[in-house]
């Protein structure tokens, strides 16, 4: 375990947000510890994308808080990092781009350059290394971004669908990538609607709809016997 | 009609004599041209810059305002600028009227905001890309300020070869400012429309040769900078 100086848990309370005149977040009070992979399940704009931006403090909330476990009322920004649904490349190489997140976060430029081909690797991804990243593919550049994420090694790290547009041998590789960042020591917390991934990564769920909570459970007792039917409805497979 | 022959003719040989009268006339349009571009990226750039991740009250009004001086007409900035440099003009004690110092200053007031409203465009496109993710990895105003310009290297140099463009083939400032002084204000635009109007077709067709190649060449340019990026980084 770490030591007590670190960033969990992360605690919601009575989160709302709201944009374009709609409440997308009503009301989730949450606390995350360390405990396994957490993953956000559920349908298409129930708000998990805005949910994780919330948590990594890029959105503010409307009402409620959103707390580290820290002593100062900081964002511990440094200590975390997100993939993104739509990944975001510079206009560099793929292994520019991963070194320059560790630039920012001020890690010596010798370090740099041997951290970031080791991340590149571990995503399968070594021999693009010297390729422009936005030419690369919508799976290589997902890849890229987990690279730039992990070669980080934050004690949190947010993923939005980090798998959407990765074919099976890719997203067999890129899941096995997650697991071993979490088996290391990082917190994992997962985005995703897809039932299978979830199935396979998730030690606890989280689902929502519509902006809510509706349940979290252990991953087994979860796809074994949902108590809401919502999921319910949305493990079977059906429209929600 | 029959003059014309003889006076392309005439117009290639001192083209490719490299005719001294058309050297210096060349020379000094190149010099004041590049000089005012230079001083309209270093103050147009940032500007623009900073509009496009700033978020102030009139910005919008801002925005409208950059783009409505795009179309600044040349005549209007040379006025403008003839009555500040002029001896009883707020900068009339400079004394540089009548001098490539006054073109410089006058086309650098026509092309800044062509630069400062490109970069503006370029920034801003990338800034909305990129914002999330450059608050994901901590980077500060600074760092994403400098991100964001080297990102957007290529349209960048595209803005400022319009800009060239646009500040070496315009006659109504340097026209006005300037004076079109033999050997010390005459640059290709205003030479051209004298020679013309005096009828020596030979001097004028050399230049406006030039001058048509010299445009032709920013505007490949740039088409080529545009694509090199669009093939080689996305
Ligand atoms: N800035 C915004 N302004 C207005 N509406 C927004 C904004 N951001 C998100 N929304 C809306 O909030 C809802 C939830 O969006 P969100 O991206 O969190 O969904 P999601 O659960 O991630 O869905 P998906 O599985 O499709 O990624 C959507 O209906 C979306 O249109
Ligand atoms: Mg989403």
């Amino acid at each position: 375990m770490r030591a007590p100086t670190s960033l969990l848990p992360l605690r919601l309370e009575n989160v709302r947000f709201e944009a374009g005149g709609r409440r997308i977040i009503d009301g989730i009070s949450l606390e995350i510890g360390h405990g396994g992979r957490t993953v956000i399940l559920g349908p298409n704009g129930a708000g998990k994308s805005v949910l994780l931006r919330l948590c990594h403090g890029l959105l503010a909330p409307s009402a409620g808080r959103v707390t580290w476990n820290l002593q100062q009322p900081s964002n511990g920004r440094h200590r975390q990092a997100m993939v993104f649904q739509r990944p975001v490349m510079l206009r560099r190489s793929a292994l520019a781009n991963v070194a320059y997140g560790l630039k920012l976060a001020g890690i010596g430029a010798r370090e740099d350059h041997a951290r970031a081909s080791k991340a590149l690797a571990a995503v399968g991804l070594e021999h693009l290394a010297g390729r422009s990243a936005r030419v690369l593919s919508g799976g290589e550049q997902q890849r890229v971004a987990l690279a730039r994420a992990w070669a980080l090694e934050p004690e949190v790290l947010f993923l939005d669908e980090p798998t959407a547009n990765l074919d099976p041998a890719a997203t067999r590789e890129v899941e096995a990538a997650i697991a071993a960042i979490g088996d290391a020591g990082t917190k994992i917390i997962m985005v995703t609607h897809d039932l299978g991934e979830a199935k396979r990564l998730a030690d606890e769920i989280i689902f929502i709809h519509e902006g809510r909570v509706l349940e979290r459970a252990g991953a087994e007792r979860f796809f074994s016997a949902p108590t809401s039917r919502e999921a319910a409805v949305f493990i079977n497979g059906e429209l929600l | 009609m029959g003059t014309i022959g003889p006076a392309v003719s005439q117009a290639a040989v001192m083209i490719a004599g490299l005719d001294p009268q058309l050297v210096r006339i060349v020379a000094l349009s190149l010099g004041v041209s590049l000089s005012a571009v230079l001083i309209a990226t270093l103050v147009g750039m940032p500007i623009g810059a900073s509009i496009a991740v700033a978020r102030f009250p009139g910005r919008q009004a801002t925005i409208v305002l950059l783009n409505a001086l795009l179309g600044l007409p040349a005549v209007g900035v040379g006025l403008l600028v003839y009555l500040l440099l002029s001896r009883a003009g707020p900068l009339g004690e400079f004394g540089i009227l009548f001098t490539p110092a006054a073109m410089v200053v006058a086309q650098a007031i026509l092309v800044a905001p062509i630069i400062a409203a490109f970069s503006r465009q370029a920034v801003e496109d990338a800034w909305r890309e990129y914002r999330e993710q450059l608050d994901s990895l901590g980077a500060g105003p600074f760092q994403a300020a400098l991100t964001l310009l080297w990102d957007c290297r290529f349209s960048l140099l595209t803005t400022v070869l319009a800009g060239f463009g646009r500040a070496v083939a315009e006659v109504g400032t340097v026209m006005i400012v300037g004076g079109n002084i033999d050997g010390v204000t005459r640059v290709m635009t205003t030479a051209i429309a004298l020679e013309t109007s005096k009828g020596d077709l030979p001097l004028a067709l050399g230049l406006g040769i030039i001058l048509m190649g010299l445009v032709l060449a920013l505007n490949a340019t740039a088409h080529a900078v545009t694509e090199f990026a669009k093939r080689h980084y996305g």
